[in-house]
């Protein structure tokens, strides 16, 4: 069942006192943390390494001007100054206390922001592609259709307590850039015989037990996208296994019991279902396609961004890597990395936050994604701004050129903040991309995902990485072990583990010569890393990462 | 993790958990909870540790996780055995944020 909730402002302030209400009630013993641990959770509230951590939900990473401030304000008021971003497009403080978290909810609330459903057992963020209602390859604007999941699934009485965390993912480009193949339930618009609708994925996910989704219906109408998304999550609520939780993910459920077994289940729950929705999300899903409106774009000449380019080396280098095709003539989707040397991967301080909230208001149309590579994006930018907006960022040092290049490494906070980390995963960024930008390599590298996980949960995704990293414990020392070969987007693949795994300061040297190793083989620069692994396997390179074993 | 940690005289431990109310990390000593842990209580008996425990647990209203963990005897009062309390006693390592930090602190104020 599903109803279209009138005035969300209402609903999260009314959650926020909720929540102010169950703090104050722990404080005075009423609750013991194992009864408030839950209530903390399902309002984004961790308990990590050194504090209370508190993640905020960005809807499929869409966010306004006005709710970067009020992030920034929070950085500002109640952390160290700075938050976080992470792979499911959200913000995370790693310094709130306890105390000021219902202040800090209150302050969310009046921008229609909250932290519900960030954590625990139930349907997590929706995510998306970043570039959502600007790419130039989209199908259909995967926004409305992650809206309408986001509005029903939350507080969706029966999805409280799944077996396990449940993850989805809306794709809207012919390129998929959300990563559906990674996602309990992966949703890919597409067209057929002139209807829109869905190709279904299910069964994805990294983790200890990393699995690629599979197909479970070819096309969904988009009428039914509810109906047979409930019926996929009713139908792991009853058979998703609750004794083990390292087995109560989707993607056992369906290992265990077959892909055919589940699909004859979820249709027959569908079409039992269907029938309960009387059309309240068909009307609701045409209010959200209105609202999700396009811009009003300008047309304008380029000449100026053309000249700049030619003057300006590092504009053009920035322009190269930085900026993604857009469906309007003249206009492009800025990706403002958050990778600047000595930065933490995916960490943005207030005066940050409030400059790219200025920014797109002076210069993108007030939009502002999140992306789940922890990067900004600017998704609909004239090109005759770009020379200003490039000059702003360049002064608040946020115009690094490179996007998807070696240095633009998802990593985790690892074990300097979690309390589930095995090791740590920020130096071991830091270290790859400086030694990359010292030694001058990263350009002509070219396209290349490290990723970066502190343990076997994988929030790094290390698993899709053109190169993984995972930090591990070995008897008491950080150890990294490789994989190599994963991707997240043109041919889904689950990285494959290299060989034994390296101490902390054996990490970049091992890196080093591996893509020294790949320079060495590629056919030419148009011939990234991962498409001479897919060509060569895995031997070149496991050669050059164990070059002792190689002799013997 | 080391949760279920049992000291002995050869393999000390001591009992650490979170501030309620702020979160911060503490370490359990002679007359409470400290955030310095040089001052903690280094229990080289199992029995007293159990007690210990006990007790820290009962004190719920004050602390959150409390958990026994290998340390061992320091110039200065107890040391970290494993890297996850070394980080813990220090702070991140890409910020001097943390107990590195309050302890700066509070070495200029004296």
């Amino acid at each position: 069942m599903f109803d279209v909730r009138p005035v969300e402002i209402d609903y999260v302030q009314h959650r926020a006192q909720q929540f102010r209400d169950q703090v104050a009630r722990r404080l005075d013993g009423s609750l013991t943390e194992e009864e408030f641990r839950p209530l903390r959770l399902m309002n984004g509230v961790y308990l990590q390494l050194h504090a209370y951590m508190l993640r905020v939900a960005v809807p499929y990473g869409t966010i306004n001007p006005d709710q970067m401030r009020t992030l920034a304000l929070l950085a500002q008021k109640w952390d160290k100054g700075y938050g976080h971003w992470t792979t499911r497009q959200n913000i995370q403080y790693n310094w709130p206390k306890l105390v000021d978290i219902p202040d800090m909810l209150d302050e969310l609330a009046k921008v229609g922001m909250h932290a519900i459903q960030t954590s625990g057992n139930t349907i997590r963020n929706v995510t998306t592609d970043a570039f959502a209602g600007a790419a130039f390859d989209e199908t259909a604007d995967p926004r409305p259709y992650a809206e309408l999941l986001r509005s029903w699934s939350t507080d969706h009485a029966e999805f409280q307590f799944l077996p396990r965390k449940f993850k989805i993912a809306i794709s809207g480009g012919k390129k998929d850039r959300a990563v559906i193949a990674a996602h309990d339930i992966g949703l890919r618009l597409k067209e057929q015989d002139g209807k829109t609708g869905f190709e279904v994925w299910i069964g994805g996910g990294l983790g200890r037990t990393p699995l690629l989704g599979q197909v479970v219906r070819d096309f969904l109408p988009e009428e039914d996208l509810l109906p047979y998304v409930e019926a996929i999550i009713a139908t792991y609520n009853l058979a998703g296994r609750r004794d083990n939780k390292y087995k109560a993910r989707i993607k056992i459920t369906v290992m265990e019991r077959g892909l055919d077994v589940m699909r004859a289940e979820i249709e027959e729950e569908f079409l039992a279902r269907r029938r309960d929705f009387h059309g309240a999300d068909r009307e609701a899903l045409a209010i959200f396609k209105d609202r999700f409106h396009a811009p009003a774009f300008r047309n304008a000449a380029t000449d100026g961004f053309e000249a700049e380019r030619q003057a300006n080396p590092a504009f053009r280098s920035w322009t190269d890597t930085n900026l993604h095709q857009h469906r309007i003539e003249g206009y492009a989707s800025v990706i403002v990395t958050f990778k600047a040397p000595g930065q933490t991967p995916g960490d943005a301080s207030a005066e940050q936050m409030r400059l790219i909230a200025d920014l797109a208001e002076r210069y993108g149309h007030s939009d502002i994604r999140i992306m789940h590579d922890q990067n900004v994006a600017l998704p609909h930018v004239h090109k005759s701004d770009l020379p200003a907006l490039y000059a702003e960022l360049k002064a608040a040092g946020l115009a690094t050129a490179n996007a998807g290049l070696t240095s633009d490494i998802i990593a985790c906070p690892g074990m300097d903040y979690c309390a589930l980390a095995t090791a740590r995963s920020i130096p071991i960024a830091e270290e790859i991309a400086d030694h990359f930008r010292s030694v001058g390599l990263e350009e002509e590298i070219g396209n290349l995902n490290i990723r970066i996980s502190g343990c076997i949960n994988a929030c790094g995704h290390h698993h899709l990485g053109h190169i993984g990293i995972l930090g591990l414990d070995r008897a008491g020392i950080e150890n990294y072990q490789i994989t190599l070969g994963g991707d997240a987007y043109d041919i889904p693949a689950i990285g494959q583990r290299a060989g034994a795994g390296f101490p902390a300061e054996e990490v970049v040297p091992a890196i080093d010569r591996l893509l020294r190793a790949y320079l060495e083989v590629r056919e030419d620069e148009s011939e990234r890393f991962i498409d001479a692994y897919r060509r060569l396997g895995q031997a070149p390179f496991k050669a050059a990462l164990y070059p002792e074993t190689a002799d013997a | 993790m080391s949760k279920a940690f049992t000291p002995t005289a050869n393999k000390p431990g001591v009992i650490t958990a979170n501030d309620l109310r702020e979160g911060f990390n503490v370490w359990m000593c002679d007359d409470g909870w400290t955030p310095d842990p040089r001052k903690a209580t280094l229990y080289e008996d199992e029995a007293i540790a159990e007690l210990a425990m006990l007790q820290a647990i009962g004190q719920a209203d004050r602390v959150v996780g409390p958990y026994i963990v290998e340390a061992k005897r320091g110039p200065d009062g107890p040391e970290p055995v494993h890297f996850r309390e070394a980080f813990r006693q220090r702070g991140p390592s890409n910020y001097f944020h943390g107990i590195q930090a309050e302890q700066q602190a509070e070495a200029s104020n004296v």
